[in-house]
């Protein structure tokens, strides 16, 4: 359910970096510890996109795994549940997330009207 | 026309940060500490303010209630003589589910910030979006009560890692239900290890003055938390 009101957060972020130009695709990195479903995004993104530079754009949506870090042992691992725990060091672990928490527009590409005066 | 792609990298998120930062530089500057304070609907967080908000030794509480709609627990907390300020997202906030920086920003005028040492942001009951959003607190705290099943912060991980300290409430309830209390800290500590706990019963009183002294070393005026 959080993916409508990420999506206005992303909608608002690429307004930013659009000035108005039409976009015709916004591209995301996503963290697997956001615990975004794909396609739940994609659908509120149509939704709330419209009336906005973003209508019709396309998203796409590459997503990051998440990556666990412990300073206690220096170990790292990928992790598929949420278990933040350090296989070796158990409780007494110092885990770090490496990555997982992306949330991130990548790019955009948008829509310009031939300029004369472009080199 | 053509097509251009521009680099932005840029966490999306990044626009309610910044409000959530200024709302804290405000904060800071009236020398008021702020507290998120979210569950899942049902969970106890009035009852666990009404516990103790007109107790904080040393502590003026002020408490900013966030609902979608209503004043219901607001009303309650007034009726302590504590200042309350309703913040309904719907309609002004399209009905959200949680509180944004935006939203209290638009707040901050209504808040007595020059009469209260400590603000409570009771968020809206939710067990996912909250998590999402800063405000512009100092602490985040999660109420889970036990009636919700010990298998809660494995399907919530971002809410129970977003937050300083977990009140395990309705503790009363352990000898009425399967719960099992011991898996539940298991799980806890799966998702966030060493996190603090306090197990609470808002209805006996259980852990109600732990629960009281940690909220008061949050807003306590000399106190710095990191």
């Amino acid at each position: 359910m959080h993916e409508l009101s990420l999506s206005g957060a992303i909608v608002e972020t690429v307004e930013k970096h659009a000035a108005g130009r039409p976009v015709s695709v916004v591209s995301m990195r996503i963290g697997a510890l956001r615990q975004v479903v794909p396609d739940t995004l994609e659908f509120y993104f149509g939704f709330v996109s419209k009336g906005t530079v973003c209508e019709d754009a396309r998203l796409e949506q590459e997503l990051i795994p998440a990556r666990l870090r412990c300073a206690g042992c220096e170990r790292s691992w990928e992790i598929e549940l949420p278990i933040f725990m350090c296989p070796q060091c158990g409780p007494s672990g110092r885990v770090e997330v490496a990555s997982g928490n992306e949330f991130e527009v990548e790019s955009i590409e948008v829509e310009e009207a031939e300029c004369i005066a472009r080199r | 026309m053509h097509r251009t792609k521009v680099r932005v990298v840029e966490e999306a998120l990044d626009a309610n940060n910044t409000i959530a930062r200024a709302n804290r530089a405000d904060f800071d500057r009236a020398g008021v500490r702020v507290v998120n304070f979210m569950s899942a609907p049902g969970a106890g967080k009035t009852a666990l303010l009404e516990c103790v908000v007109r107790d904080l030794p040393g502590v003026r509480v002020g408490v900013l209630e966030g609902d979608v709609q209503g004043s219901m627990d607001a009303d309650r907390l007034a009726s302590l003589h504590v200042p309350v300020t309703q913040l309904n997202t719907d309609p002004s906030f399209g009905g959200e589910c949680h509180l944004d920086a935006n939203m209290v920003r638009t707040a901050l005028p209504e808040l007595p910030l020059d009469d209260i040492d400590l603000l409570v942001i009771e968020n809206v009951g939710n067990l996912v979006c909250p998590a999402e959003f800063r405000v512009g607190e100092d602490a985040r705290i999660m109420v889970s009560s036990i009636t919700e099943g010990e298998e809660k912060p494995l399907k919530y991980p971002l809410m129970f890692r977003a937050c300083e300290l977990v009140l395990v409430n309705k503790i009363d309830l352990l000898p009425h239900l399967d719960f099992d209390l011991d898996k539940f800290l298991y799980n806890l500590d799966t998702v966030n290890p060493g996190v603090e706990r306090i197990l609470v019963s808002a209805k006996t009183g259980e852990g109600i003055d732990e629960w009281r002294n940690w909220l008061s070393r949050v807003g306590s005026p000399v106190e710095e938390m990191v």
